[in-house]
């Protein structure tokens, strides 16, 4: 038997995660209505949502590292990606669905970031789904007003002469930034390359990583 | 229904304009920091179904969807971080208003 002043530690020290018994809100329950009403009606089934959840979360930021890759090795295909976001990734088969996608590109002069202040608008068919950040109050409302002091808590440090171009995703567009390649990647790979663009570096609140580093 | 519905003349890339200066209550896609700003048409985008009509089951007629760009000290005047900043949002045309360059303020 444990010492009674240890049952909130588990053997490795660590404290429990307390139980989830709270009791639902009213949207929750609203779903599950919803979700049991559709299944009792023969319009979906248990397995047709969990496949549907089963493709959500194998979407990653993989997909749009993979496009800014070929952005990078391919002139013609980013002039074709920033004309045409959608159409461009569906010619490596990444299928954006409904949404439309804008790439924007970051320069020497001009760095790109990404938010949505109404909501939590994100390129989930790139990019998997968002982080938690992204959705958070701070992040939304500071992102257009104080975008600089936000990169720099990213640790990105911008200089006065770099403009920043903020695009707060109200409708029905959706973004991802194509980052600065890194200096003296000449011998990589296109899979390498990818391997270099970060999720944040799409969302602008990053940079690729550097392979020297 | 349809195109007739359009409220506003179609702008196009690089013309200036005003969002204009309402507060409606509800479902309203325009963010209030933009409201009663200038700026200028970055892209013409399509016209989408008028998502403010969409929320609440009416009909919904068609609206041109643009893209503008306001510059930073447009928006936040001296508390911009850096006057080469600017902000891009995307705005249905019910809620844009041609700019008279000679009533700017």
């Amino acid at each position: 038997m444990p010492h009674d002043h240890h049952d909130h530690l588990s053997p490795a020290g660590h404290p429990y995660r307390a139980d989830d018994d709270t009791p639902l809100s009213y949207w929750q329950t609203m779903e599950i209505a919803v979700r049991e009403l559709l299944v009792e009606k023969n319009v979906t089934t248990p397995e047709e949502i969990s496949a549907q959840i089963d493709k959500m979360d194998a979407r990653s930021p993989a997909i749009g590292s993979a496009v800014v890759a070929r952005a990078w090795v391919d002139p013609e295909f980013k002039q074709r990606l920033l004309k045409d976001g959608s159409a461009a990734s569906l010619e490596m088969g990444f299928d954006v669905g409904p949404m439309h996608l804008i790439a924007v590109e970051n320069t020497e002069d001009t760095h790109n970031i990404v938010v949505c202040t109404l909501c939590s608008c994100y390129p989930r068919n790139l990019l998997g789904l968002p982080p938690d950040w992204y959705k958070s109050r701070a992040y939304r409302s500071r992102t257009v007003k104080e975008p600089r002091k936000v990169l720099s808590e990213f640790g990105v440090t911008l200089g006065e002469n770099v403009a920043v171009r903020v695009h707060d995703s109200t409708a029905d567009m959706r973004y991802v930034v194509v980052p600065v390649r890194p200096q003296n990647t000449e011998g990589l790979s296109e899979a390498e390359l990818a391997s270099l663009v970060t999720r944040d570096s799409m969302i602008g609140t990053g940079v690729a990583r550097d392979p020297s580093a | 229904m349809g195109k007739q519905a359009l409220g506003n003349d179609p702008f196009a890339a690089g013309a200036t304009v005003r969002i204009r200066h309402l507060m409606p209550p509800g479902h309203v896609r325009a963010p209030a920091y933009i409201r009663g700003k200038r700026g200028t048409v970055e892209r013409v985008i399509a016209p989408f179904k008028n998502p403010e009509q969409l929320a609440y089951g009416l009909p919904a007629t068609e609206q041109m969807l643009y893209r503008i760009r306001f510059s930073a000290t447009e928006l936040w005047g001296d508390l911009a971080e850096n006057p080469r900043d600017f902000i891009e949002a995307e705005v249905y045309a019910h809620w844009i208003e041609p700019q008279d360059h000679s009533h700017a303020t």
